[in-house]
């Protein structure tokens, strides 16, 4: 407990049982905060949403067996998207492990693919060093999730905590400062190119290089398009801003990519929903890539110039060049190129057409309107995750938080409970789907008991609307189990949590929902009877080049 | 798809070796053969493993194996200067019309015979994977009973 206060803690998500009742014992005598999830799956995609809004490490403190089990999907997400969390298992004793005891599972051996790293203490002297490289690791390099495996008895033993230093770890040793002859390459390739892309991702993010990153775009005079984990790096409503890339990307963003000559990617991993098809990416670029983690660079796509090394660390540096030098890209000179785009923005933007039933682009929209882009959005995966991502447009950094690696549904709700413990002063906005929602709505009770005024915004079409588009694009429409019209009433189930629920079936009716919703003191949920058969454009279908779009 | 011999220093820890497996699995990158000890330095192990791949499999098998906490240092050792050792105990059947055979083709090869029996001599070979195929390619017609297989072992050369 010394060195969780230690290291900075002031909050912590979890679920009781037998193997962690002595920590919850010890955790009553400390001032640090304790949330009762319903769900241990909750627990850590709240510890996770902690983490992404307040840029710090997030905890989960969870019992041994199912307890541990449950929050697997939740470390897997945190993985891929690289968010620092530490979470702590129970354990049976050291002297029952192997023996398959009540409430046994070997943790560590399931989560050893999911996690950055993780431990099993073994000895309760080992205890404090070992809680502390947990922060370490989780926090430093390419951040990730670091699981701490405690059994009782090593929790119930008694070791005098001396301070200990920063660990220091002969084979851990991230790459932050990026090597300058590299740095003098990319220099090069940036000074000739005519038609340069820069491509933020969630490192971006990550490594609080937003003002860098924003600073770099402006220097260029370059669009800037990003992941769905690097929305917010860039401000979404700077005229360089390209919009979102990648299957659901703008059509400006993913056309600029098939046509540019250099394409910088930074903090980025080039996952294949942002390739589409491999050898059709970038195919006239050369392409600079600054990333912390060695193994995301010519991973999926061969780089001209790899720069190994914080995002913040190497923009810094590049900004300085571009200074020294004196290197200026004025708006004359990228004319021709930013007139090409601004050509694919006029003549296929994104839109919809807002009639007799709610779109739910509509809804996001005036979600955004009405909280003048300033809420912090999580959302949940699919349809009303990528909705979110296009018609909310982020300013800043650390507003959306999305788990979009894994694209883990029910994600959004105890992921909006954590960003709201941690900025208790913003408004939180859960934009959820039905499908999604159910998967963790036990968690409206977690955010009725502590009085956190999480609004969700469902975009209610009573279908798994991802999958559904799907089957109306690729498999004639044969909606094979993706129907789900048998669901709880949303705002009366809301109702018997004790929070608030409220329901829009017509158009007219959305902004006076929203209003109500939003300014509710306590949690909210706003269920939006949306058009049903409504997808998401533009769509560039698995498999295919990025310029290969299907439009509405 | 070449061959790669990769040396690696690891923490010499419970769960080490299964981080190392579990990495090959799940990235789908086959091992040919694995052999792990601890070094002089009992809290370091070194695991010595060979795989196939292209370039880039490579250079991510490399920087994956990199990444891991527990592992100190990767040396691809391809492309290098370096020695590398295979052992095998082979069973092969001696009946009276080969004993004199199998002891000229025991001689030729350098081995050894580590235990006898009325009808089977027990081989003792070492050297590279070319030199084990070879040997068995000779003893196989004689009937090999069984055989044990260490996998490779190697070192970089020093500078002369």
């Amino acid at each position: 407990m010394a060195v969780l206060k230690e290291e900075g803690v002031d909050t912590i998500f979890g679920f009781p049982g037998g193997a962690v009742i002595d920590l919850y014992d010890e955790l009553g005598r400390t001032d640090i905060k304790h949330i009762l999830v319903r769900h241990e799956q909750g627990a850590i995609h709240a510890a996770d949403g902690y983490a992404r809004a307040k840029s710090s490490v997030g905890v989960c403190l969870v019992t041994s067996g199912p307890g541990a089990t449950n929050t697997v999907s939740g470390i897997a997400s945190a993985y891929m998207d690289s968010i620092p969390v530490v979470v702590l298992t129970g354990q049976v004793p050291t002297a029952l492990i192997g023996n398959d005891a009540f409430q046994e599972v070997d943790i560590v051996g399931i989560t050893r693919p999911c996690t950055k790293h993780n431990y099993l203490v073994k000895r309760t002297d080992d205890l404090a060093r070992v809680i502390k490289e947990a922060f370490h690791i989780a926090r430093s390099g390419r951040p990730g999730p670091v699981l701490v495996d405690l059994p009782k008895d090593v929790v119930q033993g008694k070791a005098k905590y001396k301070p200990l230093p920063e660990p220091r770890m002969a084979s851990y040793h991230p790459t932050y400062q990026p090597n300058l002859k590299q740095l003098h390459r990319a220099m090069a390739l940036i000074k000739e190119a005519k038609k340069p892309v820069v491509f933020s991702g969630g490192g971006v993010i990550l490594s609080g290089a937003s003002k860098e990153l924003t600073e770099f775009g402006k220097k260029l005079n370059a669009p800037v398009t990003a992941s769905l984990m690097g929305l917010g790096s860039f401000p979404g409503s700077h005229p360089l801003w390209l919009g979102m890339l990648g299957m659901h990307g703008t059509y400006r963003a993913n056309m600029a990519i098939g046509e540019c000559d250099l394409l910088i990617g930074i903090g980025v991993r080039f996952d294949d929903r942002v390739t589409g098809k491999v050898a059709a990416f970038a195919p006239n670029a050369r392409i600079i890539h600054i990333d912390i983690d060695p193994t995301s660079i010519s991973k999926n796509i061969p780089v001209t110039i790899p720069i190994v090394g914080d995002c913040k660390v190497s923009l810094k540096a590049l900004n300085r060049l571009l200074n020294e030098e004196k290197v200026k890209f004025t708006k004359k000179a990228r004319k021709p190129w930013l007139d090409q785009i601004q050509k694919w923005q006029d003549t296929k933007p994104l839109r919809y057409e807002q009639k007799d039933s709610i779109k739910p682009q509509y809804v996001i929209e005036r979600l955004y309107e009405l909280t003048k882009g300033k809420a912090i959005i999580t959302t949940e995966v699919g349809q009303n995750q990528m909705w979110a991502a296009q018609y909310y447009h982020f300013d800043h950094p650390n507003c959306f938080i999305t788990s979009g690696g894994l694209g883990c549904m029910g994600f959004g709700l105890p992921a909006a409970i954590g960003a709201q413990m941690a900025c208790p002063d913003r408004l939180v906005v859960d934009v959820a789907g039905d499908g999604s929602i159910q998967m963790n709505i036990q968690e409206l009770a977690t955010a009725v008991q502590y009085g956190l005024p999480v609004k969700v915004v469902i975009l209610n079409n009573r279908y798994l609307g991802m999958v559904r588009q799907w089957q109306e694009l690729f498999y004639k429409k044969k909606y094979m189990a993706t129907d789900i019209e048998h669901a709880p009433d949303f705002s009366r189930l809301a109702e018997a949590y004790g929070a608030l629920g409220l329901k829009a079936t017509k158009p007219e009716e959305v902004d006076s929902v929203l209003k109500e919703g939003l300014k509710s003191p306590g949690p909210a949920m706003m269920d939006f009877w949306v058009a049903r058969e409504e997808g998401v454009y533009p769509m560039v279908p698995a498999g295919a080049a990025l310029t290969e779009m299907l439009l509405v | 798809m070449q061959k790669h011999t990769i040396s690696l220093l690891v923490d010499n820890e419970p769960g080490v070796l299964s981080r190392v497996a579990g990495l090959f699995s799940g990235r789908g990158f086959n091992i040919e053969s694995l052999c792990v000890a601890e070094t002089l330095d009992p809290a370091i192990s070194r695991i010595t493993l060979v795989t196939r791949g292209d370039d880039a499999i490579a250079e991510q098998i490399n920087k994956q194996a990199n990444k891991l906490i527990n592992v100190i240092k990767v040396n691809d050792l391809t492309g290098t200067e370096y020695v590398e050792r295979e052992m095998a105990l082979i069973k092969v059947q001696a009946k009276a019309d080969y004993r004199a055979e199998i002891l000229r083709i025991v001689d030729i090869f350098r081995c050894n015979i580590v235990d006898v029996s009325p009808a089977h001599y027990t081989i003792e070979v070492t050297g590279t994977a070319d030199k084990l195929a070879a040997i068995l390619s000779l003893l196989r017609p004689m009937g090999v009973k069984e055989i044990a297989r260490t996998g490779a072992i190697a070192l970089g050369r020093e500078k002369k």
